[in-house]
């Protein structure tokens, strides 16, 4: 079903949605990448709401990462538009625009150029509803950026910005690992009435290919998945680090450790039950994200568990994230949290 | 009339002030600095300031040096495009190839006092400053030799002794930081004035209009240079600008628009630039400037101009050429003796890059340090964090 692309060669090989209980669904549907399945997405979601509108650089011609390819010469450049380079001015204007009841669908080119737009985010398009009791909302509102590191991006072109975002009620935070989860979980952002910012793993985009179902299909957000059943440790992680999870699990069950792995998939409101009650059931929780760990988005998950489920756990719970540096140039592998990392981490865990 | 070559260089006896007449005396190569005027080709365009005179001063060692910094500085950047699809540049890398005229026509109005910042297509300005080629190539390998360690790359290269403040890889950023080293000179009275940089793109970014406020309230000693090389990335100037006349824009502040692919235009230019920053505020100047590559190595620069349009900016503005052209008709220096300086200028970058492909990369420690005054005793970890942990300095 999934490809499993240079394993040996390249960091990792792709992890295929459809392994556990909670899958979306078996379905088979056309073989296709990451920004195909979102391309696929966006056309749908401008083809179901005619007052639905994408825009951002360079989304014109198809973007820097095609994920907008044929959507203006399908729905009309005055639905599909290119903006000037103003991440600020971009995401103020598609507040204003959802507050007008249409749907928004920003493109902000890499996330790490988003902070421009940071405070219309977090001042604006948070707390529109709040402050207005009700009477307005941006909920239309859906940013859509690229992150996530990609084996030369450097300092401006790799960064996981995703924890800054967790700490704003009022937003959602969204990250597929797979085409097939991207597709659905961009439908659904898209149609959720309140504002998202979905992060793409931007290493995925042509790296990961999978079967994708051809209609329009939503998964639902706020429930996270468990893509692999173990007993000894919980993992809980989102994007293109699942898939380097997957592999310290296989690793680790050759050593004889038994690995359950969750996909958080929605990162605010996270779905703090299937993870409590697996982290009752395993006793050991392992986080591992991209991004820097100190202030993670791991430290978030790893009080509330401690808070539910302190009384369950036989060791404490590890972190295996980015080092605590800018994203480096030529040391990226070293940043990286990478397999072995993990896998060490769950050995020493677990032999605590 | 004898058409010899003088070899002594003292033509004190025939020493005009020499307009765009033919002298039938030879002059010895890049020795005379008697100073030659030449017209540019276009004029100034202006903003709520007098344009600066046409006739600029010169001298035959002057267009010589020029001829030999740009065509070193386009041989540097060819090396760095045969680099990066030999994959030992990664990342990104941004040429400036195309635009040599402002690098070298600005530093000859100013001094290494005067600061220079400016965007991520910044190798050529490094070189500028002074910048080796070997510390330019090293950097941009990843190498530890290169003039930020390594850790930089293409888009972050400093060089502090000549007051080269870099190399920015968010757009737009470098503009309000820019302003900022103006207010520390005109508060440190140092006579110097900052030039910073930005591209047709980052014009449209909100930061540029907060900080000409800041400065022309301030009266700061700040001189934006807008390179509009009429696309940014891939989009042109027309379709993302409602007004592409980039040095109205300030609107209260004054504006100058000069031929940017004509080095001595920007030279007359950032002189009068100085001049004016220093008594009366910011000015901005905008290079109508161009550039033969794509945005950046991952993009062949085709797909949103013609190559027709490429190639007859190179065949009629090529900055390089134009000054040949002067070179020669001035009797400056012989088609052969330019050549010359051109095989030279290759192997002198071909050495470079010889020399920075033996250097080493950074240290793994290296991955630490410089986050914050010596590091701050932020603890670093090994790979499970049980084990193996440090405390920097």
């Amino acid at each position: 079903m999934a490809a499993l692309l240079g394993r040996s060669c390249r960091r990792f090989g792709f992890l295929s949605s459809g392994h556990g209980a909670r899958s979306v669904s078996t379905e088979t549907g056309k073989s296709l990448n990451l920004y195909s399945a979102i391309n696929q997405a966006l056309h749908i979601a401008l083809d179901s709401d005619p007052r639905s509108y994408v825009f951002g650089e360079d989304v014109g011609f198809g973007g820097v990462f095609r994920c907008t390819t044929g959507l203006a010469e399908r729905f009309g450049k005055n639905r599909v538009f290119n903006t000037p380079l103003c991440e600020q001015g971009i995401v103020g204007f598609g507040i204003g625009l959802a507050a007008m009841g249409n749907r928004a669908i920003v493109e902000i080119q890499f996330a790490d150029y988003i902070y421009p737009a940071f405070d219309q985010i977090v001042n604006e398009a948070a707390k529109f509803r709040y402050r207005s009791g009700n009477q307005f909302n941006c909920g239309g509102l859906t940013i859509r950026a690229p992150y996530g590191a990609v084996g030369h991006g450097g300092h401006y072109h790799s960064q996981s910005p995703e924890a800054f975002f967790c700490h704003v009620p009022g937003i959602k935070v969204v990250i597929p690992r797979s085409p097939r989860e991207a597709k659905g979980l961009l439908l659904s952002s898209i149609r959720d009435p309140n504002p998202v910012v979905f992060f793409e793993p931007k290493w995925l985009y042509r790296q990961a290919v999978e079967e994708v179902p051809e209609h329009d299909y939503m998964i639902p957000l706020s429930e996270a998945e468990v893509i692999r059943e173990g007993n000894d440790i919980t993992l809980v992680g989102w994007g293109a680090q699942l898939t380097i999870m997957e592999q310290a699990c296989l690793d680790a069950e050759k050593e004889g450790i038994s690995c359950e792995l969750i996909d958080l998939k929605t990162l605010l409101p996270w779905d703090k039950e299937t993870v409590e009650a697996s982290v009752k059931k395993t006793g050991r929780l392992l986080i591992s994200h991209e991004a820097p760990i100190t202030g993670g988005f791991g430290a978030e998950i790893s009080a509330t568990i401690l808070e539910r489920c302190f009384l369950k756990l036989e060791a404490p719970v590890s972190r295996v994230c980015g080092l605590d540096t800018p994203f480096p140039l030529v040391f990226e592998p070293f940043y990286m949290p990478t397999k072995n990392k993990i896998l060490d981490a769950i050995k020493s865990t677990v032999n605590y | 009339m004898a058409l010899s070559r003088l070899s002594s260089r003292s033509n004190t006896f025939l020493k005009p002030a020499i307009t765009a007449l033919h002298s039938p005396i030879r002059r010895h190569v890049s020795t005379d600095t008697s100073p030659i005027t030449i017209e540019t080709a276009v004029p100034f365009t202006s903003h709520l300031c007098e344009s600066p005179s046409r006739s600029v001063e010169t001298s035959s060692e002057e267009i010589l040096a020029f001829f030999r910094d740009m065509a070193r500085m386009r041989r540097m950047e060819i090396a760095a495009d045969s680099l990066y699809k030999a994959k030992l540049i990664r990342g990104f890398c941004h040429l400036y190839d195309g635009q040599e005229a402002l690098a070298v026509g600005m530093e000859a109005a100013i001094t290494k006092k005067d600061a220079i910042i400016t965007s991520y297509r910044d190798h050529c300005t490094f070189i500028g400053r002074g910048g080796k080629l070997v510390d330019a190539f090293s950097e941009l390998m990843g190498r530890k030799t290169g003039c930020s360690h390594g850790k930089g790359g293409s888009m972050h290269f400093y060089k502090k002794d000549a007051s080269f403040y870099g190399g920015h890889g968010i757009v737009g950023a470098q503009i309000p930081l820019g302003c900022g080293l103006a207010f520390a000179q005109k508060y440190n009275k140092d006579e110097a004035v900052t030039f910073t940089m930005y591209g047709d793109g980052a014009a449209n970014q909100g930061q540029l209009f907060e900080a000409l406020n800041i400065a022309a309230l301030w009266d700061l000693p700040a001189i934006l240079v807008c390179e509009n090389n009429h696309y940014g990335m891939g989009t042109a100037t027309w379709r993302s600008a409602k007004s592409p006349a980039y040095f109205k824009r300030g609107d209260y502040v004054p504006g100058l628009k000069v031929d940017g692919m004509d080095a001595l235009a920007v030279k007359q230019a950032c002189k009068f630039a100085k001049e004016h920053a220093l008594k009366n505020g910011p000015i901005i100047l905008e290079m109508d400037t161009y550039r033969y590559h794509g945005h950046s190595m991952s993009d062949p620069g085709s797909t949103y101009r013609t190559r027709d349009e490429i190639s007859g900016v190179r065949q009629v503005r090529d900055p390089i050429e134009r000054v040949r052209k002067l070179l020669l008709s001035h009797d400056i220096a012989t088609e052969k003796e330019l050549k010359d300086m051109e095989k030279e200028i290759r192997k002198e970058v071909d050495d470079a890059v010889a020399q920075a492909k033996e250097s080493p990369v950074p240290d793994s420690s290296e991955l630490f340090t410089n986050m914050y005054v010596k590091d701050c005793g932020v603890e670093s970890f090994g790979a499970d964090r049980k084990d193996l942990k440090v405390t920097l300095p």
